[in-house]
């Protein structure tokens, strides 16, 4: 039997102390992904098992059972190629449009539809044909993000709901949103979006006690990201970031691959490549690149159409095939210098990210353009997950430390011409709200077209279509004469909400630039529906612990006030207050979300007099500094 | 005492009691209030002069976020997670107002009443400026090498630093007009300079 607890008012016990629920690092990555958690700012990553692996390839095998995923569906490229997705990170928030350009790089079949845009001129989302599945990159990752969260939980032998989950810098609004969209599907709270190269800083920041300005060059399988921060006593600072979310590893395997099918080619053979071929030459070419990293010279043996080639690289042929890419990482991290304004020798450490950066040619690169030898004491395959997790136990225990980070990418509106009007800055600190004003060019216009898009180009056609929504409803008025003030909003997750209003009547619309290229929301109930059985109560556990939040600010609130202006209070209204807490407290202690609202409701009424007899005093004190004359 | 004594209260959202309107957190119940149509220099501390010391500043900017940054309510409710973010938004426009001379200049100008040029029906209407401008395009429509760049960098931002002292001195005296005049020309100096860097990083990729 419990024992009854007694306890002073203001000190509520936990009512559930499973609210206080761990929180994990999740490093979604284009070719691995790894979950780490921290202690006390001791963070680690979390292994398979048998204690080995901390890395979870990013790849997902669709065979008829529940899905695979990791080393197991990975294993099934020899055999079962067409139903194995890989790289999927590089679709995510992708519409037709841009997959039609990334296409061939792609080791699966792309599903086109026969319009590339949605009634309402929204681009559609990719979808990809595995097997006899159709299947969106959200999707794919959800798949992923199970897993990781699967093992988390074998793990740490409890639950695990909320996680920090990194994000490429240069992800665009639509590829962030996807991300989120994922972590619901596989019923992980998104405490916050961080992006990885500042993951990477914290792990390193609060590794090495580092003060002054950072570069972390961050290159994945699928993306490149380079930032600068700033690192002083508890604060990370990101000054200015830059990147190419279709530019990594993968691109690496590519050019072997396509030297090994010239090889092949000049030798005679005559290759009509399927899917299968293809995920099979490019992990061939993958065992080369990274056998290339020790030795100076590989030999591979590609089998194909039921002919077999034997071929030699060598690191110097290798670092020729790759030196294009190279120095476009280069060129991008000068660009970003230049927008901090700082000079490369004013860089004091650099920190290398990602499984890429173990390329010698990479290596040397970074070391010219900074001239000095880049850091990599942290293993660079896990250095991002490891901030997560520090990201995330200071998100929910508290911390000294505070991450600072940036837009990408600028954010406009289409103006007459389709010319952009950039209404943020890149490298603009998040969170930010800015708003601009625009008017009518017609006599009598009664809506306004707003389209928002995101890059750094001037005309609307070279940048990223994000939404697009129409302010209706506007008065008859001369042309020119109508006030309608855009506003944007990027919180700290990097998400970007537009809303637009005519300042003469105050008619609004508001979108959050989500159903472009994220799931829309009636898509996404389906599929929680259909993939998640606890959606339902999941949800409701949410609502009920975001009421039990809001009971015990209430109750400290009181309590602070009663404090404060003991004086003021009357023994009756101090009894009705203490009661409500009372019963406040035992309904939070229960699980009926409208007992607790009830009650919190009961309670502000037991505090109304105490409330106002507060106001009237600080206004009589008010008064009472004041002359007769001013008064009046 | 005057009026604004009076105003200057409004209730706190969450103890219902009073806290004054400038208050970033309630002194009774220390919950977080929404932003109050705050002066930007007040917000630091700050004399309105065009003078800024950005280190000092910077400092007071990241104490002030240490306390507002949304990370910071990530397990509190929604109502305060809404509130920080707007108060954190707040903070950074300030900020990024006030770090940046040209931003200032212009905001600076505002608050006394004068709208800067430039903007929607504002010409610039300097032909000395105007000369000025069109033959900085053109040497660096010129120059082919990096070091020809390079130069040309050095020298718009030294003009630029020139500029930003005369500029401290205007609004000093509260010469308006010739504030004005200086805030395009050192709008002018900026936008070259970051040309300038374009095309240097064009050169390089080439």
């Amino acid at each position: 039997m419990a024992l009854l607890k007694i306890h002073e008012p203001g000190e509520t016990p936990l009512p559930h102390e499973d609210e206080r629920q761990i929180a994990v690092g999740i490093d979604l990555g284009t070719t691995n992904s790894v979950v780490a958690i921290s202690n006390s700012e001791k963070p680690e990553v979390l292994r398979d098992k048998s204690g080995g692996n901390a890395i979870v390839p990013s790849v997902v095998y669709y065979g008829d059972d529940t899905p695979l995923v990791g080393e197991a569906a990975r294993d099934q490229i020899n055999t079962d190629a067409s139903r194995v997705v890989s790289s999927v990170k590089r679709l995510m928030g992708r519409g037709i449009e841009d997959v039609k350009t990334i296409a061939g790089t792609l080791p699966y079949h792309v599903e086109v539809p026969e319009k590339s845009e949605t009634e309402n001129g929204e681009p559609m989302m990719v979808r990809l044909n595995v097997g006899n599945r159709v299947l969106t990159p959200v999707e794919v990752s959800a798949d992923i993000l199970r897993a990781l969260r699967a093992r988390a939980e074998e793990s740490l032998d409890q639950p695990v709901e909320k996680a920090v989950i990194t994000v490429p810098a240069y992800f665009d609004d639509g590829a962030r949103t996807a991300t989120k969209d994922a972590a619901k599907l596989a019923g992980i709270e998104v405490l916050r979006l961080v992006n990885e190269p500042t993951a990477a800083a914290l792990a390193y920041g609060l590794d090495n006690g580092a003060e002054g300005l950072y570069a972390v060059y961050d290159l994945g399988g699928g993306t490149f990201d380079i930032s600068l921060l700033k690192m002083q006593k508890g604060v990370f600072q990101v000054k200015a970031t830059g990147g190419d979310a279709a530019l990594g590893g993968d691109d690496f395997d590519h050019a072997i691959a396509e030297h090994l099918l010239a090889a092949r080619k000049d030798g005679g053979a005559t290759d009509d490549l399927d899917a299968s071929d293809a995920k099979r030459l490019l992990k061939a070419a993958r065992t080369v690149k990274e056998s290339l990293t020790d030795q100076d010279s590989v030999d591979v043996t590609v089998a194909l159409n039921g002919t077999e080639t034997k071929h030699s690289i060598t690191r110097d042929q290798f670092d020729a095939m790759i030196a294009k890419l190279v120095a476009r990482t280069a060129t991008i991290t000068e660009q970003v210098l230049d927008d901090a304004d700082v000079l490369a020798e004013d860089v004091k450490g650099v920190v290398l990210v990602g499984g890429s950066t173990r390329v010698p040619a990479v290596r040397k690169a970074v070391a010219d353009l900074f001239e000095q030898e880049p850091l990599s004491d942290i293993d660079p395959d896990e250095v991002v997950a490891l901030g997560a997790a520090l990201q995330a136990e200071a998100l929910t225990g508290g911390s000294d430390n505070l991450l600072l980070d940036v837009t990408p990418l600028s954010l406009g509106l289409e103006t007459m011409g389709g010319i952009v009007e950039k209404v943020i800055d890149r490298n603009t600190p998040i969170p930010v709200s800015k708003a601009q004003e625009f008017t009518t060019y017609q006599d009598g216009q009664s809506a306004m077209m707003i389209h928002v898009v995101q890059g750094e180009r001037e005309m609307v056609d070279q940048c990223r279509s994000l939404a697009r929504f129409a302010l209706t409803g506007i008065p008859s008025m001369a042309a020119g004469a109508a006030r309608i003030r855009v506003q944007f909003n990027v919180d700290a997750d990097g998400l970007l909400t537009v809303s637009a209003r005519e300042e003469t009547t105050g008619t609004e619309q508001e979108v959050a630039v989500k159903p472009t290229y994220g799931i829309n929301e009636s898509d996404m109930a389906n599929m929680l529906r259909d993939s998640m059985v606890h959606a339902r109560e999941d949800m409701e556990m949410r609502v009920l612990t975001e009421a039990r939040v809001e009971a015990r600010r209430n109750i400290l609130a009181v309590n602070a006030a009663m404090e404060a202006d003991r004086a003021l209070l009357t023994k009756e209204d101090e009894a009705n207050i203490n009661q409500a807490i009372a019963n406040l407290e035992t309904a939070m202690a229960g699980e009926d979300r409208d007992a607790i609202n009830d009650a919190a409701e009961a309670l502000e009424n037991a505090s109304r007099p105490f409330a106002e007899a507060r106001m009237d005093s600080r206004i009589r004190q008010a008064l009472a500094g004041q002359n007769v004359d001013e008064v009046n | 005492m005057s009026n604004t004594e009076q105003s200057a209260h409004k209730v706190c959202w969450s103890c219902k009691g009073p806290v004054a309107a400038s208050a970033l957190f309630c002194e009774t119940c220390n919950a977080i209030q929404a932003p109050g149509q705050l002066d930007h220099f007040t917000r630091f501390g700050l004399d309105h002069s065009f003078d800024v010391d950005v280190d000092a500043m910077e400092a007071t900017y990241l104490k002030q976020q240490q306390m507002l940054h949304p990370d910071r309510f990530a397990s509190k409710s929604g109502r305060e997670q809404a509130l920080s973010s707007q108060q954190a938004a707040s903070l950074n426009e300030a900020f990024e107002t006030l770090k940046n001379p040209v931003a200032r200049a212009h905001y600076m100008l505002r608050q006394a009443g004068h709208e800067p040029e430039g903007g929607e029906g504002h010409t610039v209407n300097d032909p000395e400026l105007l000369m000025e401008a069109m033959e900085m395009r053109e040497a660096l429509d010129d120059a082919a090498d990096k070091t020809t760049i390079d130069a040309m960098i050095k020298d718009t931002r030294k003009q630029a630093r020139a500029c930003e002292k005369e500029l401290g001195t205007a609004f000093d005296r509260k010469s308006y007009d010739a504030a004005k005049k200086l805030a395009t020309r050192l709008r002018y100096l900026v936008k070259m300079t970051e040309e300038a860097r374009a095309k240097k990083s064009r050169l390089a990729a080439a």
